[in-house]
């Protein structure tokens, strides 16, 4: 199994380097960018076949370490 | 008094900590960030860098060092503890402060020295800075601007446990002297029960004449003003 997790900043954390990607995006021509969130992207690469344990034990790790609820959200997927 | 100045693989700023209270007259011990015990510490200081290369996220990973049980514990007791830049960071992962640090408005490193507003005088951390005196500090980071969401911020209010704005040379508050995009221009804070603190810029580096301002004394001087005062309690 594998799970991954996308984290993104909070909508109302000022996120600076979305911002600059956007303008950078908006120089070389591409003017229908209404906004970029700059995040990051995890593979955990799990053992086991239990996917609903898997994704309840990473859930907690998502929420606990991989992201800070104060100024991020995540995604998770089991596969 | 003696503090207990931690250390983290990448801490950088553990020797100006020492340094500092030893201008001050007092003694520390480091403590390696894998020790479980803080020794015979009346304070505890979070110091600044770069602590497990800010993988993750700033402060993320050193937030479970099992150093920082100990300063869990030390903290619930009532003893002070005071996070600098990187420091100010693990506390608020460890959940021992409210709020995060995210990347400066300008997406820039700023190392340059600023300003602080003292917004609450009478904490242990600021209990002996003179009235309206502006400290000038410096600050030395990339991800510094405070963030927390409204309710957060109102309960910050509400119980005055912001300590430091960043303000000018004169003791406004203005977005010009704002050197990260904090919101409410927060320098530093602290936990409601007002035993820990956190704050972005160096009162370490600010102990000495030479190195420019030695208003960073102010701060550790009303730390050991608080434990001062303590001590008879202590005794009895």
């Amino acid at each position: 199994m594998k799970a991954k997790i996308i984290i993104t900043p909070k909508r109302a954390v000022l996120d600076p380097q979305g911002k600059t990607v956007q303008n950078a995006l908006a120089q070389m021509g591409h003017t229908n960018v209404a906004g970029v969130h700059v995040g990051k992207y995890l593979e955990i690469e799990l053992t086991g076949t239990d996917r609903e344990a898997a994704r309840q034990a990473l859930d907690e790790a998502c929420h606990r370490f991989l992201s800070n609820p104060v100024i991020e959200d995540y995604q998770l997927v089991i596969e | 008094m003696h503090f207990a100045v931690l250390q983290f693989p990448a801490s950088n700023c553990d020797q100006d900590a020492v340094h500092a209270i030893r201008v001050l007259g007092h003694t520390s011990d480091l403590v390696w960030h894998k020790d479980t015990s803080l020794g015979a510490a009346d304070a505890v200081i979070v110091p600044g860098g770069f602590s497990y290369g800010d993988y993750l996220r700033t402060g993320a990973i050193a937030r479970f060092s099992p150093v920082m049980q100990a300063v869990r514990e030390f903290a619930s007791q009532g003893g002070l503890v005071i996070g600098i830049c990187n420091g100010f960071q693990i506390l608020c992962e460890a959940g021992l402060l409210p709020g995060a640090l995210v990347r400066n408005r300008s997406l820039q490193f700023r190392c340059e020295h600023v300003f602080l507003k003292t917004t609450t005088p009478d904490s242990p951390f600021t209990n002996q800075i003179p009235v309206g005196k502006v400290l000038k500090v410096p600050i030395a980071h990339g991800e510094g601007a405070y963030f927390a969401d409204p309710a957060t911020l109102e309960r910050l209010q509400a119980n005055r446990q912001i300590l430091w704005n960043y303000c000018d040379a004169a003791g406004t508050l203005t977005e010009r002297s704002n050197p990260n995009g904090s919101v409410l221009g927060i320098a530093g804070i602290c936990n409601e029960q007002r035993n820990i603190a956190g704050l972005m810029p160096h009162p370490e580096r600010a102990c000495e004449p030479i190195l420019g301002s030695d208003d960073g004394q102010w701060i550790f001087r009303s730390m050991l003003h608080t434990l001062a005062a303590r001590a008879p309690a202590k005794a009895a």
